[in-house]
């Protein structure tokens, strides 16, 4: 079967086919058509993925047609990586999901929490598409999905905050795919061509690339919250339902960095110049200082876990400087940010769970009121905790692997100001986990035991949380496969 | 797998598979817990020993596994490897055995043996390390492991001081991490080897001296070198069991056995006194020896003038290693031991005082000798150790220390030594005198019943057999397989590589 | 000047002109039709880019894109507005609150320390 190429396909068709039962049999057993479409995604990816790791990078062409017209489908180790991200996270979530109960009601009498499957799986789709596309359009397609399909999910739960804070995303969300759509505009003029490697090599450094290049960087840090561009991430991500917020922290960010990524090192290197890859690891480091130290004020342990991503994204531009200055340690900057995707990916969708887990079983997620949930909800609260070891950066987690590679070619390529912002980044990490569990894990002094508003909460919740906390912390040990995979077809030559 | 290459495995497997599998226990599986934990030290102790004899005889362990492109997760034992090991295996069981005494009143004890069990696997993994790499990651587990048990009383003080503990500690792992990595970038993956890895390579000196400094102030957290020694008086706060093992011996020496593990088998002495970096560590070492036991003057509370005194006692074993000299360096590396075995045994006897009478402060102590005649016989013994007193360990280490100051010409280290043994005197033997000579001044309230034995006997086996140690590795100091004579090996392998180093 | 650089001139006039508006007004229906007309202006380019050589049949890749864009560009209009009715019917008025209350929280305390 691995001759036949179409493995690709999966991941992209496999939800679309599952939101048509999921429309027409409504409430009964959306969570189930979503969970069996899950775990088949997840199959699907994994066959994928042995096929790239056996035969190398994959091409298709959608129902024959070439391109230009026809829409090119390319898997390459990072593709497959960034899938293979989205699937776990996206099942683990649907697990989470099937248990969670969203609030309010729908227009139609059905209830907000079915709209939940099928939104989620457009979103799926929508992620897939992105990581597949071999064109700068295609990409813009799968950028528009993703933002539609995230922002329905955001005020799915109709509360004021929620519906605030997700018109505020859409319209940054838009603009950023504006300016990207603008940018794929004057590529295509002048250059004549979408594919990502004709692109690349025919791009020239004259001024409409400069600027288009500005605008494509600018719109993808928009999406992705780079500092200062982060006003819209922490209303959006705190107010969402928690199985939506776990998907976009975890999930959604990636996809505009994923994007900028492949631009920045597969289309554009004829055409960059040092100072705007240091533009970038500046605004990403301020983005981590700043990030962290907001988390360090918060109150509310949702919007303390939104801040943290603000922080977290900021590893992810360290990555330009580092990789574009010297071929040496840019294999170990690319892929260290690109694993810290994959670790901030898990650990983060698991404290979002863990949070929303507490949060849902005492009615509120202010710091003051979680003492004393330990003695009830312990897998959450070691979720929380193995998640956050990672968000540090500590061994034996993923997030150290992560900053361990970068750290590493920052102060090999002499760029040590850069080690001195991670390892700071990841002190700040450590005083706001700690502070969430030093509020957490307090008995509190009358040894009353707390009411839980919803007594039982399911125990689905707090499986799904730990399980991908458990994988966050495991991608620390499975690095050496993992950077195998991620490095077919990477763009450095040599290695 | 070879053999050689699968036992280092199996001494971290022998304690980190029991933890991961009690945290799966019901609480309510105490018995089963207790054998299950008992079985993997025996198992332990037994790996340990086999291994001891091999290393001796020449027999070389190694495990390596790839993680990362260019770097190794490398275990290899060696002759300073098993000093560490064998502490850490040795006094993880007569500490369980506390523990089990102890921690009856105490919920969520899964928890605690878990932890405890991981804590003890880190220090495993930190013994055996055989890079910066592997040394590193163990480094911050052991931090992971050990915060669970400072907070377990789940107080809002032990959270407090958690939150402190984990500052230092994440902080300390970042200097060592950017020392680490910097070390990395210069010259590849270093792996530790006797007699030090960098010797005769051609580097820039000012680059070697900051990733040193670097080094030696992230390994100085745990090590609790002035100043960076705030958190350990505040960790006190977590149960006894876990001052006794944890935060006496296996974090700060995981600090101490890393400086040693850096200046002879990183740097290497030669290099290191190229650097001209020894003096300034002997400076630190120095003020610290003389700061701790300034501030342990001052202390009413039994569990914190142990600490200073532990923050002063550490930064022996640092100063041996900053002293060029074979007699220092065996002076240095013994006391690792011999400290170890002395301060568990009177942090052992703070808890069953703690634990029988609620005696927490050196004032209560007045006239406790005659309630608790063996617990205080224990206190003594290792008291009159610390001191320096023969023909107790801690005389053995001084001795040699001593010895090597004034090989070395170092004459106020020989000044340094002498004012901390009398500060040493000064805030240990008021107690000692208290205890016995006193007369209670109110009837002391028994939390526990007076049984067969003064306490409950599981509490006071452990701290007689660890005075019943201080007294023998003193007084068979001659013997084969004495932690002296070990030491004398470990020099002998660290410095003879290159003897020029011990010239004057 | 070509005319296809007439055309690219204004398109990134009309993109300008939309960007102002999105900034400048603060009514959520304003802002969602100043994104159209940046879009739309996005979309002139590409028209014209389709046939800068009139001699030569028109390129049919910028067609398909502009096509796809519209349908967006659309389905986003839809959804801004429906939001736009709930920010409405919920808040009393067609604006942006200045702050959202996760921030505004955090921010007053800021200005008192």
């Amino acid at each position: 079967m691995d001759n036949l190429g179409t493995w690709i396909v999966w991941p992209i068709l496999l939800p679309l086919i599952a939101i048509i039962p999921i429309f027409l049999r409504k409430r009964s057993g959306a969570a189930n058509v979503s969970l069996v479409t899950a775990a088949a995604i997840v199959l699907a990816v994994a066959g994928l993925a042995r096929q790239v790791l056996t035969n190398g990078e994959q091409s298709h062409a959608v129902g024959g047609w070439d391109a230009p017209l026809g829409i090119m489908l390319h898997a390459d180790g990072l593709s497959v990586f960034m899938l293979m991200m989205t699937a776990i996270v996206g099942a683990i979530t649907s697990i989470y999901a099937a248990g969670y109960r969203f609030q309010g009601g729908g227009d139609s009498g059905s209830s907000s929490g079915y709209f939940f499957w099928p939104l989620s799986m457009f979103l799926w789709a929508a992620l897939n598409v992105l990581f597949l596309a071999a064109d700068i359009f295609n990409l813009y397609i799968g950028l528009e999905l993703l933002s539609l399909a995230a922002v329905a999910l955001v005020t799915l739960e109709r509360k004021r905050d929620a519906t605030v804070a997700g018109m505020r995303y859409l319209l940054a969300s838009f603009l950023g795919s504006l300016a990207y759509l603008l940018g794929v505009a004057l590529l295509y003029t002048a250059f004549g061509t979408l594919d990502l490697e004709l692109l690349g090599a025919r791009i020239q450094p004259d001024l409409p690339t400069a600027v288009a290049i500005m605008l494509i960087t600018l719109g993808t840090a928009l999406k992705t919250a780079l500092f200062p561009l982060h006003f819209w991430l922490p209303p959006a991500h705190g107010s969402a339902p928690t199985p939506v917020s776990a998907l976009l922290s975890a999930l959604v960010v990636k996809a505009s960095f994923y994007l900028l990524l492949r631009l920045w090192f597969e289309v554009f290197p004829a055409a960059l110049t040092p100072a705007i890859a240091q533009m970038l690891g500046l605004l990403g480091a301020i983005g981590i200082l700043w990030g962290s130290f907001l988390a360090l004020r918060q109150h509310k342990l949702k919007a303390l876990v939104a801040f943290s991503t603000v922080a977290q994204v900021g590893y992810l531009f360290l990555l330009f400087p580092l990789a574009s200055t010297s071929a040496g340690w840019g294999v170990d900057a690319w892929s260290g940010g690109v694993y810290h995707a994959f670790a901030h990916a898990c650990a983060k969708a698991a404290m979002f769970m863990a949070a929303g887990t507490l949060a849902y079983a005492i009615g509120s997620d202010q710091l003051d009121h979680l003492a004393g949930t330990f003695q009830h909800y312990p897998f959450s609260v070691t979720a929380l905790t193995l998640a956050g070891v990672s968000l540090m950066g500590l061994p034996p987690s993923g997030g150290f692997i992560g900053k361990w590679l970068l750290l590493n070619s920052a102060l090999a390529s002499g760029q040590w100001w850069f080690a001195l912002v991670i390892l700071t980044g990841s002190l700040l990490a450590t005083g706001y986990v700690t502070m969430v569990l030093s509020h957490i894990l307090l008995r509190p002094p009358d040894a009353a035991p707390i009411e839980p508003r919803n007594t039982r909460v399911s125990f689905t919740l707090e499986f799904a949380a730990l399980l991908l906390a458990l994988i966050a912390l495991g991608l620390g040990l499975a690095a050496t496969p993992m950077l195998a995979l991620l490095r077919i077809g990477m763009p450095f030559t040599g290695y | 797998m070879e053999l050689s290459a699968l036992i280092p495995l199996l001494v971290l497997a022998s304690s980190i598979l029991p933890s991961l599998l009690i945290f799966f226990l019901g609480e309510d599986r105490a018995r089963l817990r207790i054998w299950l934990y008992l079985g993997a030290e025996i198992v332990k102790l037994l790996l340990v020993v086999f291994m001891l004899e091999g290393i001796y005889l020449g027999q070389s362990y190694e495990t390596r596994i790839p993680l990362l492109p260019g770097v190794d997760f490398l275990l290899r034992a060696n002759a300073l490897a098993m000093l560490f090991l064998m502490l850490s295996a040795g006094l993880w069981l007569v500490t369980t055995i506390y523990a089990i005494g102890y921690m009856e009143e105490l919920p969520y004890h899964g928890r605690f043996y878990g932890f405890f069990g991981l804590s003890v696997t880190s220090t495993a993994g930190l013994a055996l390390a055989g890079n910066l790499f592997t040394f590193y990651f163990f480094y911050e587990t052991l931090t992971l492991a050990t915060y669970p048990l400072v907070v377990h009383r789940q107080t809002r003080e032990a959270l407090a001081a958690g939150r402190t503990y984990m500052r230092y500690a994440v902080a300390g792992g970042a200097l060592l991490l950017l020392g680490v990595v910097w070390l990395q970038s210069l010259v590849g993956p270093v792996e530790f080897t006797e007699g030090g890895s960098l010797v005769g390579r051609n580097l820039n000196t000012s680059a070697l001296v900051a990733i040193f400094a670097l080094m030696i102030a992230g390994l100085g957290v745990k090590t609790a070198l002035f100043p960076l020694h705030g958190w350990l008086p505040m960790a006190m706060i977590a149960p006894a069991p876990v001052s006794a093992l944890v935060h006496a011996v296996a974090v700060v020496k995981a600090g101490a056995f890393g400086i040693v593990r850096v200046v002879y088998e990183v740097f290497g002495l030669g290099l290191c006194r190229q650097l001209g970096v020894l003096f300034p560590l002997s400076l630190v070492a120095s003020t610290t020896i003389i700061y701790g036991s300034l501030r342990a003057l001052v202390q009413d509370d039994l569990k914190r003038r142990l600490a200073y005194s532990t923050v002063s006692q550490l930064s022996y074993i640092v100063l041996g290693v900053a002293i060029v000299g074979t007699a220092s360096t065996i002076g240095g590396i013994v006391h690792l031991m011999h400290q170890g075995i002395m301060k568990i045994t009177l942090f052992f006897c703070a808890g069953i005082l703690a634990h029988t009478l609620g005696i927490t402060r050196i004032s209560e102590m007045d006239g406790v000798g005659r309630r608790m005649p063996a617990t205080m016989v224990a206190f003594s013994i290792a008291v009159f150790g610390m001191i320096g007193l023969p023909p107790f360990a801690g005389f053995i280490s001084k001795w040699y220390l001593g010895m090597g100051a004034v090989e070395a010409g170092q004459i106020w280290s020989v000044a340094v030594l002498i004012t901390s043994t009398l500060l040493n005197m000064a805030y240990f033997l008021p107690i000692v005198y208290a205890a016995w000579f006193k007369v209670p001044a109110v009837p002391f309230t028994e939390k526990l019943p007076p049984g067969r034995f003064e306490t409950g006997p599981l509490l006071l086996a452990p701290a007689l057999t660890t005075a019943l140690l201080t007294l023998l590795f003193g007084l068979f100091a001659a013997s084969d397989f004495s932690p002296l004579q070990w030491s004398a090996l470990i020099a002998e392998r660290e410095l003879t590589t290159q003897p020029e180093v011990l010239g004057p | 000047m070509s005319q296809f650089s007439l055309y690219a001139v204004i398109s990134m006039l009309i993109f300008s002109i939309g960007l102002y508006g999105f900034i400048a007004h603060a009514h959520l229906v304003r802002k969602i039709l100043a994104v159209n007309i940046m879009g739309s202006a996005i979309f002139l380019l590409l028209i014209s880019a389709a046939r800068r050589d009139p001699t030569a049949p028109p390129d049919p890749v910028p067609h398909a894109m502009v096509l796809t864009g519209i349908v967006v560009s659309v389905s986003f209009t839809a959804f801004a507005l429906a939001l736009t009715r709930r920010i409405y019917a919920e808040t009393g008025q067609a604006y942006l609150p200045e702050t959202e209350p996760a921030i505004s929280a955090q921010k007053q305390d800021i200005v008192q320390k």
